[in-house]
């Protein structure tokens, strides 16, 4: 199990700190630039980075993060340069990196020799969307084997025995969906699933982090009153779709990932 | 021989599964479960014969195609003639099954992608029948290359939605009906038009399409009093290929044998021969063949026939080439448009882009068998809507 995510919420946990988790996609806008934001996003306050996995097909996204993964692919992206990307990192940032994306690169790859690879790069864990637990078999003991974890996603419209089966099984955080929808489609209304996030927590043998919809300042001090942790994606992939290769990219991050730990710290 | 697939889990050997969002799994679940009791629900089963017969107009007739097989000189002929189906085509014996479902669990909303147009007309009709709210995903370069279609279903009441992300095509439109279904999972129900997807749905589609082969095994029997020794069909997602393949499984003295999409060739990067040519993976919510690189990112599909332009294969037929039960070969587009003009000319049957597909390859096997053999292939679909694609191919300005 990745201590490096167990470290992060304890540390987190005694500061009386709630986890900030941006998504990118690497690749976006090339893989050169996907190394400097991961920096700029450590040194902003973020506490853990999920890093997307370019995929042709990703269907569980809205068009922003549809486009970030078009435009990874049409520079090259694979996730052979995803995983060389991640071990240059990590010479000089100890951050929780999770990958993030769908199965078929993976698979494709070769479970195991993914498995192997991603651990010696310094992945932590591993989140694929369109891998529910019951499928989840198949990779499992491979990614136990190599000492990452698997996120668990669990979604507003899981029942409350899968809900508590699924998480007690946890391993690493738990991703809550805060809606039923794509990414980045609608905005969160985070009074609408506190009761669902604090039940969550009351079984997890994990923090519970959520996704989808949080954009600003304001969702994200909303969610982290009682989850462990929140997740922006698509409203970051804008500012990256924005700037691009730009000098300012670094800058604009920087301010907006650092707003949102203030507002955090703040919760 | 034994054959029983999918496996509790919805797997066919190592294909099929549930390969979604946990957004959408507990709607798949009780699919599943809803689909178990219905399969042996006499009355809906009563009542799926009822709207076959009454409203499609099936069973639909065996005919046996005297002037193909005496031109060919070889095998004899019969076609499955899906193409005499209201609608056009084998798609609409889906469409009422899985509507009769969701009735069933209480939905008044459906969606469904569609390629050609066929499955989505096919949905759009059985939702004007029942009352439904529809709504239709479409790729944009589909939506150009069958704007009858398009038009039909807009008269019948459905919402189409034109799909730009990706190549436009029907694994993009598939993408965008799961976007939608993943939104609206809690009130509307995902119609599938192709044995493909997440468990139950190739398992559901293959049974309703059954009454494909299941009727041309009787029919066939009354002509013949025998089994047909090879049955043909062609395969996009491959439904009608499944529902005519299935009642035979178990039949090992019949050769089953699927035709793919070649498009300009196998050899080219321009064609959709999922299982010719591609290599297992998993999209859409089910492990099959796909058309991928070495990434594993999914490639464009080509074919001139906009059902058969999919770059995936439905999960048991994936299983059904492995175990080496069904032998799955390819046509190119040429071969398809020659079949096209052959079929009209010596039988007076338009038959689908789709369809002709199956009957080039039955015009390249029939002369190498004998005439006591008997060759079983399904004219899927109607042609009438591909007229102008076959105009264009052929140079000809409408």
């Amino acid at each position: 199990m990745s201590s490096r995510i167990e470290n992060t919420f304890a540390a987190l946990q005694q500061r009386g700190e709630k986890a900030l988790i941006p998504f990118i996609t690497a690749g976006d806008p090339n893989l050169a630039v996907t190394a400097d934001l991961i920096l700029t996003l450590e040194r902003g306050g973020a506490d853990l980075i999920e890093l997307g996995i370019p995929f042709s097909d990703p269907m569980a996204d809205g068009p922003t993060i549809q486009a970030a993964s078009e435009r990874a692919l049409a520079g090259g992206t694979t996730l052979e340069k995803v995983l060389a990307l991640v071990a240059e990192v990590r010479k000089t940032s100890q951050i929780p990196l999770v990958l993030m994306g769908y199965y078929n690169p993976v698979f494709r790859y070769g479970v195991e020799r993914f498995a192997k690879a991603a651990s010696a790069a310094g992945v932590d864990a591993l989140l694929l969307v369109d891998l529910p637990p019951e499928e989840a078999g198949e990779i499992s003991a491979v990614m136990d084997e190599a000492g990452l974890a698997l996120i668990t996603l669990l979604a507003p419209t899981t029942p409350p025995e899968r809900m508590q089966k699924l998480a007690a099984a946890a391993q690493g955080y738990l991703y809550y969906v805060s809606m039923t929808g794509v990414t980045g489609a609608q905005k969160i209304t985070p009074e609408s699933i506190r009761d669902a996030v604090e039940e969550l927590k009351s079984y997890s043998a994990v923090p519970v982090g959520v996704g989808f919809g949080i954009s600003t300042v304001d969702d994200a001090r909303a969610v982290a009153a009682f989850a462990d942790g929140v997740v922006v994606g698509s409203a970051l992939v804008k500012i990256i779709e924005q700037y691009g290769t730009a000098p300012e990219l670094q800058a604009q991050v920087e301010k907006f990932i650092s707003a949102l730990k203030q507002g955090l710290v703040a919760a | 021989m034994s054959y029983q697939y999918p496996d509790e889990r919805g797997h066919f050997g190592q294909y099929g599964g549930r390969y979604v969002a946990e957004t959408l799994m507990p709607a798949l679940l009780e699919l599943e479960q809803a689909y178990a009791e219905v399969r042996e629900d006499p009355a809906f089963q009563e009542e799926f014969r009822y709207y076959l017969k009454h409203y499609v107009g099936r069973p639909s007739p065996l005919y046996y195609a005297r002037r193909l097989s005496e031109e060919l000189g070889g095998a004899k002929i019969y076609l499955k003639r899906e193409d005499l189906n209201h609608t056009g085509a084998h798609k609409v014996n889906n469409t009422v099954g899985q509507i009769l479902l969701a009735r069933r669990m209480g939905n008044n909303r459906v969606i469904a992608e569609t390629g050609a147009g066929q499955h989505g007309v096919a949905t759009a009709t059985v939702a004007a029948l029942f009352g439904m709210e529809c709504d239709i995903f479409m790729g944009k370069e589909d939506i150009r290359r069958q704007a009858l279609n398009v038009f039909r279903m807009k008269l019948l009441g459905a919402r189409v939605h034109e799909v730009t992300s990706g190549t436009a095509t029907l694994k993009d439109a598939m993408n965008d009906a799961l976007r939608y279904w993943v939104t609206h999972v809690r009130d509307t129900f995902y119609v599938i038009g192709t044995v493909a997807g997440p468990h139950p749905y190739p398992m559901l589609v293959r049974d309703f399409q059954s009454v494909i082969g299941e009727e041309a095994k009787a029919q066939l029997h009354e002509a013949e009093g025998r089994l047909p020794d090879i049955a043909v069909a062609c395969i996009g997602g491959g439904s009608n290929a499944m529902g005519l393949f299935y009642p035979f499984v178990k039949d090992a003295g019949v050769r089953l044998r699927g035709v793919e999409a070649a498009g300009l060739g196998v050899d080219t990067d321009k064609h959709a021969a999922s299982i010719s040519a591609g290599l297992p993976g998993v999209l859409h919510g089910n492990k099959t063949y796909l058309l991928q690189d070495a990434d594993g990112q999914i490639q464009h599909a080509h074919s001139i026939s906009a059902g058969l332009d999919y770059p995936g294969v439905g999960p048991e037929h994936a299983h059904l080439n492995d175990i080496e039960r069904a032998e799955y070969v390819s046509i190119t587009d040429q071969e398809a448009l020659d079949a096209f003009q052959t079929l009209t000319r010596i039988e007076g049957i338009i038959p689908a882009l789709e369809s002709a597909h199956a009957i080039a390859d039955v015009m390249r096997l029939a002369p190498t068998l004998d005439k006591d053999k008997i060759i079983l292939v399904c004219l899927s679909g109607r042609g009438d809507k591909d007229i102008h694609t076959v105009a264009d191919a052929l140079g000809v300005e409408l």
